[in-house]
């Protein structure tokens, strides 16, 4: 994924109109309302369920099927692979952490965006306090690495 | 009562309001996604652009490395908030209809000019704190509900089975606490 990938004249625009279909999906399930989703989590309406279901259904499909018949991505000339990431501490005290924010708010990152989208000015709220996290995270990860950094090098 | 009677009964409790507008909501959100990766071969997740778009703000080590993707993140997102605008103009302002859609049930509606726009009344407070653990959880834990929930569990990612059953249990155990202590929206 290097900047290079942007110099085709179609990369983003593609990524638009990809990043359309999911907006327009997430307000159609009503993902968009943090409403919605803690009737999920309190389990009073499960349909949350069908909206992953339906996205990993269309996902599996395509990821398995693109890697059988394809080459190479037309845009990127990228190698097509699939997603994914290295099991360790951080997936599950991470996913912990997140789970407590999505159970209190009821938002998520790509739904809070779509909420914007919907009209909904006070998920800016919870946008600011996804910006100051991860902010909070990466000032702690960036201090650690760099006071591991000299130790390292003394090795 | 028969069998199938005992089903539907079963089914309209645990899904008050239909399954359709979440099934078809759900194969869009997959349907944006596989565009993406057909055209450029990355599968996308929502949460990375808040550190990649800190990065044009912070010099922050962290932040750095995902230099060569934040502008297409940001182009994704814009994307997010105005799919979702385009379904504000057309479905929630009552401009197209469909026995297949919903209309939403909670929050506030607000017309301006036509266009209707949706406010939620769960509580500021919540939005935002909720938010910053979100900031941290998701960039520590390698994804998001669309990174880990959809791309992740397309690719059948060990790791992402994992991250997703975890903020899935912890979130509904949470949410059912606040529920408990009284607090609502």
């Amino acid at each position: 994924m290097s900047a290079e990938h942007e110099q085709h004249s179609l990369f983003l625009p593609l990524v638009f109109v990809g990043g359309l279909i999911f907006g327009f999906g997430l307000g159609f399930s009503h993902m968009a309302q943090p409403e919605v989703v803690l009737n999920f989590l309190q389990l009073s309406d499960l349909g949350l369920l069908f909206v992953m279901l339906g996205a990993a259904v269309v996902t599996g499909i395509v990821f398995f099927g693109v890697k059988q018949f394809c080459g190479r991505a037309p845009l990127t000339g990228a190698v097509y692979g699939r997603r994914l990431k290295t099991l360790d501490r951080n997936v599950v005290g991470g996913g912990g952490i997140f789970g407590v924010g999505w159970g209190l708010s009821g938002i998520c990152p790509g739904a809070a965006y779509a909420s914007l989208g919907v009209g909904n000015i006070f998920v800016l709220y919870g946008i600011a306090g996804m910006f100051v996290g991860a902010y909070v995270q990466g000032f702690w990860r960036s201090a650690r690495a760099d006071s591991r950094a000299p130790a390292t090098a003394a090795d | 009562m028969t069998a199938i009677g005992l089903v539907v009964a079963v089914l309209a409790e645990l899904f008050p309001n239909g399954i359709s507008h979440y099934a078809i909501g759900g194969l869009l959100v997959g349907v944006g996604t596989a565009v993406i990766y057909l055209g450029t071969g990355i599968p996308v997740g929502a949460s990375t652009f808040l550190e990649s778009t800190l990065s044009y703000g912070s010099s922050l080590s962290r932040f750095q490395q995902y230099r060569p993707s934040r502008d297409w993140r940001v182009v994704f997102t814009l994307g997010i908030v105005a799919g979702a605008a385009i379904y504000a103009a057309t479905f929630q302002s009552g401009l197209v209809g469909s026995s297949l859609h919903q209309p939403a049930t909670a929050g506030e509606f607000r017309e301006i000019g036509g266009f209707t726009i949706w406010l939620t009344d769960v509580q500021p407070w919540r939005l935002f704190v909720g938010g910053i653990l979100i900031g941290i959880g998701t960039r520590l834990g390698k994804g998001c509900t669309s990174g880990h929930g959809v791309c992740g569990v397309g690719s059948a990612s060990s790791a992402s089975f994992v991250g997703v059953a975890t903020f899935l249990l912890i979130a509904i155990g949470v949410a059912q606490l606040v529920q408990a202590l009284g607090v609502s929206p």
